[in-house]
Protein backbone atom coordinates (compact mmCIF):
# COMPACT_ATOMS: atom_id res chain seq x y z
CA UNK A 1 0.00 0.00 0.00
CA UNK A 2 1.27 3.50 -0.81
CA UNK A 3 2.57 5.58 2.06
CA UNK A 4 0.31 8.39 0.91
CA UNK A 5 -2.69 6.16 1.52
CA UNK A 6 -1.76 5.11 5.04
CA UNK A 7 -3.87 7.65 6.90
CA UNK A 8 -6.38 8.68 4.23
CA UNK A 9 -7.34 12.27 3.50
CA UNK A 10 -9.38 14.56 1.30
CA UNK A 11 -8.66 18.25 0.76
CA UNK A 12 -10.13 20.83 -1.55
CA UNK A 13 -9.79 24.60 -1.93
CA UNK A 14 -11.95 26.71 -4.17
CA UNK A 15 -11.95 30.34 -5.29
CA UNK A 16 -15.02 32.53 -5.11
CA UNK A 17 -15.71 36.21 -5.51
CA UNK A 18 -13.21 37.98 -3.21
CA UNK A 19 -13.29 34.90 -1.01
CA UNK A 20 -12.08 31.33 -0.89
CA UNK A 21 -13.11 28.09 0.75
CA UNK A 22 -10.88 25.31 2.00
CA UNK A 23 -12.34 22.02 3.14
CA UNK A 24 -11.16 18.65 4.39
CA UNK A 25 -12.54 15.38 5.64
CA UNK A 26 -12.25 14.39 9.30
CA UNK A 27 -11.11 10.79 9.25
CA UNK A 28 -7.79 9.66 10.59
CA UNK A 29 -7.14 6.01 9.90
CA UNK A 30 -4.38 3.49 10.17
CA UNK A 31 -4.96 1.64 6.92
CA UNK A 32 -8.37 0.03 7.31
CA UNK A 33 -8.95 0.99 10.94
CA UNK A 34 -10.49 4.36 11.77
CA UNK A 35 -8.91 5.81 14.86
CA UNK A 36 -10.22 9.40 14.90
CA UNK A 37 -13.22 11.16 13.41
CA UNK A 38 -12.31 14.71 14.33
CA UNK A 39 -8.85 15.08 12.82
CA UNK A 40 -7.85 18.61 11.84
CA UNK A 41 -6.17 18.76 8.48
CA UNK A 42 -6.51 22.48 7.90
CA UNK A 43 -4.58 24.98 9.98
CA UNK A 44 -4.54 28.74 10.08
CA UNK A 45 -1.20 30.41 9.44
CA UNK A 46 -2.65 33.87 9.85
CA UNK A 47 -6.09 35.45 9.44
CA UNK A 48 -5.84 35.44 5.67
CA UNK A 49 -3.83 32.30 5.03
CA UNK A 50 -4.81 28.69 5.55
CA UNK A 51 -2.83 25.53 4.97
CA UNK A 52 -4.22 22.06 4.49
CA UNK A 53 -1.92 19.05 4.57
CA UNK A 54 -2.95 15.68 3.16
CA UNK A 55 -0.99 12.45 3.20
CA UNK A 56 0.92 10.92 6.07
CA UNK A 57 -0.39 12.48 9.28
CA UNK A 58 2.92 12.50 11.14
CA UNK A 59 4.66 14.32 8.30
CA UNK A 60 1.71 16.70 8.05
CA UNK A 61 2.05 17.57 11.73
CA UNK A 62 5.83 18.06 11.59
CA UNK A 63 5.67 20.06 8.40
CA UNK A 64 2.97 22.25 9.87
CA UNK A 65 5.12 22.91 12.96
CA UNK A 66 8.13 23.83 10.82
CA UNK A 67 6.07 26.19 8.70
CA UNK A 68 4.50 27.92 11.69
CA UNK A 69 8.02 28.36 13.09
CA UNK A 70 9.24 29.93 9.87
CA UNK A 71 6.22 32.16 9.62
CA UNK A 72 6.49 33.39 13.19
CA UNK A 73 10.13 34.35 12.64
CA UNK A 74 9.18 36.07 9.40
CA UNK A 75 6.48 38.03 11.22
CA UNK A 76 8.96 39.13 13.89
CA UNK A 77 11.66 40.12 11.41
CA UNK A 78 9.57 41.77 8.76
CA UNK A 79 6.77 43.04 11.00
CA UNK A 80 4.13 41.84 8.59
CA UNK A 81 2.21 38.69 7.66
CA UNK A 82 3.40 36.55 4.82
CA UNK A 83 1.60 36.89 1.54
CA UNK A 84 0.06 33.63 0.28
CA UNK A 85 2.30 33.57 -2.78
CA UNK A 86 5.38 34.03 -0.63
CA UNK A 87 4.21 31.29 1.74
CA UNK A 88 3.69 28.94 -1.17
CA UNK A 89 7.24 29.59 -2.38
CA UNK A 90 8.50 28.90 1.14
CA UNK A 91 6.60 25.60 1.39
CA UNK A 92 7.91 24.58 -2.00
CA UNK A 93 11.50 25.33 -0.94
CA UNK A 94 11.12 23.44 2.35
CA UNK A 95 9.68 20.40 0.60
CA UNK A 96 12.44 20.37 -2.01
CA UNK A 97 15.09 20.49 0.71
CA UNK A 98 14.01 16.94 1.44
CA UNK A 99 14.08 15.90 -2.18
CA UNK A 100 15.71 12.52 -1.52
CA UNK A 101 13.85 11.71 1.67
CA UNK A 102 10.64 13.70 1.33
CA UNK A 103 7.75 14.58 3.55
CA UNK A 104 4.87 12.35 2.44
CA UNK A 105 2.42 15.23 2.28
CA UNK A 106 0.58 17.13 -0.35
CA UNK A 107 -0.15 20.66 0.86
CA UNK A 108 -3.05 22.84 -0.21
CA UNK A 109 -2.51 26.54 0.40
CA UNK A 110 -5.33 29.06 0.28
CA UNK A 111 -5.18 32.74 1.16
CA UNK A 112 -6.21 36.28 0.38
CA UNK A 113 -3.41 38.23 -1.24
CA UNK A 114 -2.99 41.87 -2.10
CA UNK A 115 -6.26 43.70 -2.68
CA UNK A 116 -8.14 40.72 -1.24
CA UNK A 117 -7.51 38.63 -4.30
CA UNK A 118 -7.97 34.92 -3.43
CA UNK A 119 -4.97 32.69 -4.02
CA UNK A 120 -4.96 28.89 -4.02
CA UNK A 121 -2.31 26.40 -4.88
CA UNK A 122 -1.25 22.85 -4.26
CA UNK A 123 2.02 21.03 -4.73
CA UNK A 124 3.33 17.52 -4.77
CA UNK A 125 5.42 16.07 -1.98
CA UNK A 126 8.66 17.52 -3.36
CA UNK A 127 7.42 21.03 -3.94
CA UNK A 128 6.18 21.27 -7.53
CA UNK A 129 3.73 24.14 -7.30
CA UNK A 130 0.44 24.02 -9.12
CA UNK A 131 -1.39 27.33 -9.20
CA UNK A 132 -5.03 27.30 -10.20
CA UNK A 133 -7.64 29.92 -10.73
CA UNK A 134 -10.62 27.77 -9.79
CA UNK A 135 -9.93 24.87 -7.43
CA UNK A 136 -7.21 22.56 -6.17
CA UNK A 137 -7.55 19.11 -4.61
CA UNK A 138 -5.36 16.69 -2.69
CA UNK A 139 -5.54 13.41 -0.83
CA UNK A 140 -6.70 9.85 -1.40
CA UNK A 141 -10.04 11.11 -2.69
CA UNK A 142 -8.40 13.52 -5.15
CA UNK A 143 -9.57 11.79 -8.32
CA UNK A 144 -13.21 11.91 -7.25
CA UNK A 145 -12.69 15.46 -6.05
CA UNK A 146 -11.37 16.53 -9.46
CA UNK A 147 -14.50 15.19 -11.10
CA UNK A 148 -16.90 16.66 -8.57
CA UNK A 149 -15.28 20.10 -8.54
CA UNK A 150 -15.00 20.27 -12.30
CA UNK A 151 -18.71 19.71 -12.72
CA UNK A 152 -19.91 21.82 -9.79
CA UNK A 153 -17.55 24.81 -10.04
CA UNK A 154 -18.77 28.20 -11.28
CA UNK A 155 -16.80 31.42 -11.39
CA UNK A 156 -17.37 34.31 -8.98
CA UNK A 157 -19.54 32.52 -6.46
CA UNK A 158 -20.58 34.42 -3.37
CA UNK A 159 -19.46 32.98 -0.01
CA UNK A 160 -22.72 31.19 0.74
CA UNK A 161 -22.96 29.56 -2.67
CA UNK A 162 -19.27 28.71 -2.53
CA UNK A 163 -19.82 26.96 0.79
CA UNK A 164 -22.63 24.87 -0.69
CA UNK A 165 -20.56 23.93 -3.72
CA UNK A 166 -17.46 22.97 -1.78
CA UNK A 167 -19.47 20.96 0.73
CA UNK A 168 -21.36 19.03 -1.93
CA UNK A 169 -18.19 18.33 -3.88
CA UNK A 170 -16.36 17.13 -0.76
CA UNK A 171 -19.12 14.90 0.55
CA UNK A 172 -19.82 13.36 -2.84
CA UNK A 173 -16.13 12.57 -3.37
CA UNK A 174 -15.33 11.12 0.05
CA UNK A 175 -18.31 8.77 -0.30
CA UNK A 176 -16.44 7.13 -3.16
CA UNK A 177 -13.26 6.74 -1.11
CA UNK A 178 -13.07 4.28 1.74
CA UNK A 179 -10.10 5.98 3.37
CA UNK A 180 -11.62 9.42 3.80
CA UNK A 181 -14.89 10.71 5.14
CA UNK A 182 -16.56 10.81 8.55
CA UNK A 183 -17.83 14.33 7.93
CA UNK A 184 -16.27 17.49 6.65
CA UNK A 185 -14.61 20.65 7.91
CA UNK A 186 -15.15 23.75 5.79
CA UNK A 187 -13.61 27.21 6.17
CA UNK A 188 -15.02 30.04 4.08
CA UNK A 189 -12.77 33.10 4.24
CA UNK A 190 -13.73 36.60 3.15
CA UNK A 191 -11.78 39.81 3.77
CA UNK A 192 -13.89 40.49 6.86
CA UNK A 193 -14.51 37.11 8.47
CA UNK A 194 -13.71 33.44 8.63
CA UNK A 195 -16.65 31.03 8.84
CA UNK A 196 -15.83 27.55 10.06
CA UNK A 197 -18.46 24.85 9.62
CA UNK A 198 -18.62 21.12 10.33
CA UNK A 199 -20.46 18.91 7.87
CA UNK A 200 -22.23 15.72 8.73
CA UNK A 201 -22.03 13.17 5.95
CA UNK A 202 -22.03 9.42 5.78
CA UNK A 203 -20.26 8.38 8.94
CA UNK A 204 -18.31 5.57 7.44
CA UNK B 1 41.83 28.62 8.90
CA UNK B 2 45.16 30.30 9.74
CA UNK B 3 47.76 29.94 12.42
CA UNK B 4 46.40 29.10 15.89
CA UNK B 5 48.42 32.04 17.21
CA UNK B 6 46.02 34.37 15.46
CA UNK B 7 42.78 32.61 16.19
CA UNK B 8 41.73 35.03 18.93
CA UNK B 9 39.47 37.96 18.25
CA UNK B 10 41.34 41.17 17.45
CA UNK B 11 38.40 43.26 18.56
CA UNK B 12 38.69 42.92 22.29
CA UNK B 13 37.34 45.45 24.75
CA UNK B 14 39.59 48.18 26.07
CA UNK B 15 39.31 49.13 29.77
CA UNK B 16 37.20 52.13 28.80
CA UNK B 17 34.61 49.84 27.27
CA UNK B 18 35.43 50.61 23.66
CA UNK B 19 36.35 48.34 20.82
CA UNK B 20 39.44 50.11 19.62
CA UNK B 21 39.59 48.30 16.30
CA UNK B 22 36.15 49.62 15.44
CA UNK B 23 37.22 53.15 16.35
CA UNK B 24 40.17 52.75 14.00
CA UNK B 25 37.87 51.39 11.32
CA UNK B 26 35.71 54.49 11.69
CA UNK B 27 38.84 56.59 11.28
CA UNK B 28 39.56 54.76 8.06
CA UNK B 29 36.04 55.63 6.95
CA UNK B 30 36.46 59.23 8.02
CA UNK B 31 39.47 59.66 5.81
CA UNK B 32 37.75 58.17 2.79
CA UNK B 33 36.16 60.17 0.02
CA UNK B 34 32.94 61.96 0.85
CA UNK B 35 29.69 60.23 0.05
CA UNK B 36 26.15 61.22 0.89
CA UNK B 37 22.55 60.23 0.49
CA UNK B 38 19.23 62.08 0.57
CA UNK B 39 15.79 60.58 0.91
CA UNK B 40 13.13 62.48 -0.99
CA UNK B 41 9.38 62.05 -0.84
CA UNK B 42 9.38 60.03 -4.04
CA UNK B 43 12.83 58.46 -4.16
CA UNK B 44 16.39 58.37 -2.85
CA UNK B 45 19.65 59.74 -4.25
CA UNK B 46 23.16 58.70 -3.27
CA UNK B 47 26.31 60.39 -4.47
CA UNK B 48 30.04 60.26 -3.96
CA UNK B 49 33.25 61.92 -5.03
CA UNK B 50 35.29 59.89 -7.41
CA UNK B 51 38.78 61.32 -7.07
CA UNK B 52 41.18 59.11 -8.94
CA UNK B 53 44.88 59.04 -8.07
CA UNK B 54 45.99 60.05 -11.56
CA UNK B 55 44.55 61.33 -14.83
CA UNK B 56 45.85 58.18 -16.43
CA UNK B 57 43.30 56.05 -14.60
CA UNK B 58 40.42 54.92 -16.80
CA UNK B 59 37.54 56.41 -14.84
CA UNK B 60 34.93 54.29 -16.56
CA UNK B 61 36.40 51.21 -14.93
CA UNK B 62 35.85 52.56 -11.43
CA UNK B 63 32.32 52.18 -10.10
CA UNK B 64 31.85 53.30 -6.56
CA UNK B 65 28.07 53.11 -6.61
CA UNK B 66 26.78 49.57 -7.05
CA UNK B 67 23.36 48.01 -7.07
CA UNK B 68 22.59 45.15 -4.73
CA UNK B 69 19.21 44.31 -6.25
CA UNK B 70 17.26 46.02 -9.03
CA UNK B 71 15.65 48.22 -6.41
CA UNK B 72 18.49 48.74 -3.92
CA UNK B 73 21.76 50.59 -4.47
CA UNK B 74 24.74 51.26 -2.24
CA UNK B 75 27.65 53.69 -1.92
CA UNK B 76 30.53 53.73 0.55
CA UNK B 77 33.25 55.72 2.22
CA UNK B 78 36.45 53.97 3.16
CA UNK B 79 38.32 51.03 1.70
CA UNK B 80 37.24 50.04 -1.77
CA UNK B 81 38.26 46.36 -1.58
CA UNK B 82 36.29 45.86 1.65
CA UNK B 83 33.31 47.42 -0.11
CA UNK B 84 33.57 44.94 -2.97
CA UNK B 85 33.49 42.02 -0.53
CA UNK B 86 30.40 43.39 1.21
CA UNK B 87 28.62 44.02 -2.07
CA UNK B 88 29.29 40.44 -3.09
CA UNK B 89 27.97 39.05 0.18
CA UNK B 90 24.90 41.31 0.19
CA UNK B 91 24.00 40.40 -3.37
CA UNK B 92 24.19 36.75 -2.45
CA UNK B 93 21.96 37.25 0.57
CA UNK B 94 19.43 39.18 -1.50
CA UNK B 95 19.37 36.40 -4.08
CA UNK B 96 18.97 33.73 -1.42
CA UNK B 97 15.98 35.58 -0.03
CA UNK B 98 14.51 35.78 -3.49
CA UNK B 99 15.11 32.10 -4.12
CA UNK B 100 13.26 31.19 -0.94
CA UNK B 101 10.34 33.60 -1.10
CA UNK B 102 10.25 34.56 -4.81
CA UNK B 103 9.89 38.13 -3.60
CA UNK B 104 12.38 41.00 -3.76
CA UNK B 105 14.08 41.46 -0.40
CA UNK B 106 12.79 44.42 1.64
CA UNK B 107 15.45 47.09 2.20
CA UNK B 108 15.39 46.71 5.99
CA UNK B 109 15.99 42.98 5.76
CA UNK B 110 18.99 43.36 3.43
CA UNK B 111 20.46 46.08 5.63
CA UNK B 112 19.94 43.91 8.70
CA UNK B 113 21.71 40.96 7.12
CA UNK B 114 24.60 43.06 5.79
CA UNK B 115 25.01 44.65 9.20
CA UNK B 116 25.04 41.17 10.75
CA UNK B 117 27.95 40.22 8.46
CA UNK B 118 29.84 43.33 9.48
CA UNK B 119 29.22 42.57 13.14
CA UNK B 120 30.50 39.01 12.69
CA UNK B 121 33.84 40.42 11.66
CA UNK B 122 34.06 42.27 14.98
CA UNK B 123 33.58 39.11 16.98
CA UNK B 124 35.43 36.39 15.09
CA UNK B 125 38.94 35.08 15.31
CA UNK B 126 41.68 36.20 12.98
CA UNK B 127 39.68 38.79 11.07
CA UNK B 128 39.49 42.56 11.20
CA UNK B 129 36.43 44.81 10.93
CA UNK B 130 35.45 46.16 7.52
CA UNK B 131 36.93 49.59 6.82
CA UNK B 132 33.80 50.96 5.15
CA UNK B 133 30.55 52.63 6.05
CA UNK B 134 27.75 51.98 3.61
CA UNK B 135 24.84 54.11 2.52
CA UNK B 136 22.10 51.82 1.25
CA UNK B 137 19.32 53.39 -0.80
CA UNK B 138 16.24 51.46 -1.82
CA UNK B 139 12.58 51.64 -2.70
CA UNK B 140 10.21 48.90 -1.61
CA UNK B 141 6.66 48.52 -0.30
CA UNK B 142 7.51 50.80 2.61
CA UNK B 143 8.54 53.60 0.28
CA UNK B 144 11.95 55.17 -0.24
CA UNK B 145 14.54 54.30 2.39
CA UNK B 146 18.11 55.31 3.20
CA UNK B 147 20.26 53.41 5.68
CA UNK B 148 23.80 53.89 6.90
CA UNK B 149 25.73 50.81 8.07
CA UNK B 150 28.89 51.23 10.13
CA UNK B 151 31.92 48.92 10.58
CA UNK B 152 30.57 47.93 13.98
CA UNK B 153 27.44 46.56 12.35
CA UNK B 154 25.09 49.22 13.67
CA UNK B 155 22.69 50.68 11.18
CA UNK B 156 20.56 53.79 11.14
CA UNK B 157 17.81 55.06 8.91
CA UNK B 158 18.46 58.59 7.69
CA UNK B 159 16.52 61.28 5.90
CA UNK B 160 19.86 62.62 4.71
CA UNK B 161 23.39 61.73 5.69
CA UNK B 162 27.01 62.08 4.71
CA UNK B 163 30.17 60.09 5.43
CA UNK B 164 33.88 60.42 4.80
CA UNK B 165 36.23 63.38 4.72
CA UNK B 166 33.93 66.33 4.76
CA UNK B 167 31.25 64.81 6.91
CA UNK B 168 30.57 67.59 9.43
CA UNK B 169 30.33 70.37 6.84
CA UNK B 170 28.25 68.20 4.57
CA UNK B 171 25.87 67.25 7.36
CA UNK B 172 25.45 70.87 8.44
CA UNK B 173 24.75 71.83 4.85
CA UNK B 174 22.21 69.02 4.53
CA UNK B 175 20.52 69.92 7.81
CA UNK B 176 19.94 73.42 6.53
CA UNK B 177 18.69 72.37 3.13
CA UNK B 178 16.65 69.28 3.86
CA UNK B 179 12.86 69.44 3.78
CA UNK B 180 10.51 66.53 4.30
CA UNK B 181 8.54 67.15 1.12
CA UNK B 182 11.55 67.36 -1.16
CA UNK B 183 11.09 65.87 -4.61
CA UNK B 184 13.70 63.60 -6.16
CA UNK B 185 15.15 66.19 -8.54
CA UNK B 186 15.45 68.71 -5.69
CA UNK B 187 17.29 66.03 -3.77
CA UNK B 188 19.70 65.42 -6.65
CA UNK B 189 20.34 69.17 -6.89
CA UNK B 190 21.01 69.38 -3.16
CA UNK B 191 23.27 66.33 -3.30
CA UNK B 192 25.43 67.88 -5.99
CA UNK B 193 25.60 71.19 -4.15
CA UNK B 194 26.61 69.42 -0.97
CA UNK B 195 29.37 67.54 -2.76
CA UNK B 196 30.53 70.76 -4.34
CA UNK B 197 30.84 72.37 -0.88
CA UNK B 198 33.82 70.30 0.15
CA UNK B 199 35.16 69.52 -3.28
CA UNK B 200 38.85 70.18 -3.87
CA UNK B 201 39.25 71.25 -7.43
CA UNK B 202 36.77 71.41 -10.25
CA UNK B 203 33.60 69.34 -9.95
CA UNK B 204 32.52 67.66 -13.18
CA UNK B 205 30.53 64.70 -14.43
CA UNK B 206 33.71 62.64 -14.45
CA UNK B 207 34.73 62.99 -10.83
CA UNK B 208 31.44 62.34 -9.08
CA UNK B 209 29.03 59.44 -9.19
CA UNK B 210 25.29 59.66 -8.61
CA UNK B 211 22.76 56.89 -8.11
CA UNK B 212 19.02 57.38 -8.07
CA UNK B 213 15.95 55.32 -7.33
CA UNK B 214 12.43 56.61 -7.83
CA UNK B 215 8.88 55.34 -7.74
CA UNK B 216 9.65 53.01 -10.65
CA UNK B 217 11.78 51.09 -8.11
CA UNK B 218 14.71 50.72 -10.48
CA UNK B 219 18.09 51.77 -9.20
CA UNK B 220 20.03 53.60 -11.87
CA UNK B 221 23.40 55.29 -12.07
CA UNK B 222 23.89 58.69 -13.60
CA UNK B 223 25.96 58.34 -16.72
CA UNK B 224 29.17 60.26 -17.15
CA UNK B 225 28.33 63.78 -18.18
CA UNK B 226 30.41 66.13 -20.21
CA UNK B 227 30.11 69.77 -19.27
CA UNK B 228 31.81 72.86 -20.52
CA UNK B 229 34.17 74.41 -17.95
CA UNK B 230 32.57 77.79 -18.65
CA UNK B 231 29.07 76.69 -17.66
CA UNK B 232 30.39 74.98 -14.57
CA UNK B 233 32.17 78.13 -13.49
CA UNK B 234 29.07 80.24 -13.93
CA UNK B 235 26.44 78.00 -12.49
CA UNK B 236 28.48 75.68 -10.41
CA UNK B 237 26.46 72.60 -9.79
CA UNK B 238 23.26 73.88 -11.38
CA UNK B 239 24.27 73.01 -14.93
CA UNK B 240 25.20 69.56 -13.78
CA UNK B 241 21.80 69.26 -12.15
CA UNK B 242 19.99 70.28 -15.32
CA UNK B 243 21.76 67.58 -17.29
CA UNK B 244 20.92 65.07 -14.58
CA UNK B 245 17.25 65.91 -14.45
CA UNK B 246 17.01 65.83 -18.22
CA UNK B 247 18.31 62.36 -18.07
CA UNK B 248 15.90 61.60 -15.19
Amino acid sequence: MSIFEYNGSALVAMVGKNCFAIASDRRLGVQLQTIATDFQRISKIHDRLFLGLSGLATDAQTLYQRLVFRHKLYQLREERDMKPETFASLVSAILYEKRFGPYFCQPVIAGLGDEDKPFICTMDSIGAKELAKDFVVAGTASESLYGACESMFKENMEPEELFETVSQALLASVDRDCLSGWGGHVYVVTPTEVKERILKGRMD
Amino acid sequence: MGDSQYSFSLTTFSPSGKLVQIEHALTAVGSGQTSLGIKAANGVVIATEKKLPSILVDETSVQKIQCLTPNIGVVYSGMGPDFRVLVRKSRKQAEQYHRLYKEPIPVTQLVRETAAVMQEFTQSGGVRPFGVSLLVAGYDDNGPQLYQVDPSGSYFSWKASAMGKNVSNAKTFLEKRYTDDMELDDAVHTAILTLKEGFEGQISGKNIEIGIIGTDRKFRQAPALTLSPFSLKLYGGVMLMRKMTFWL
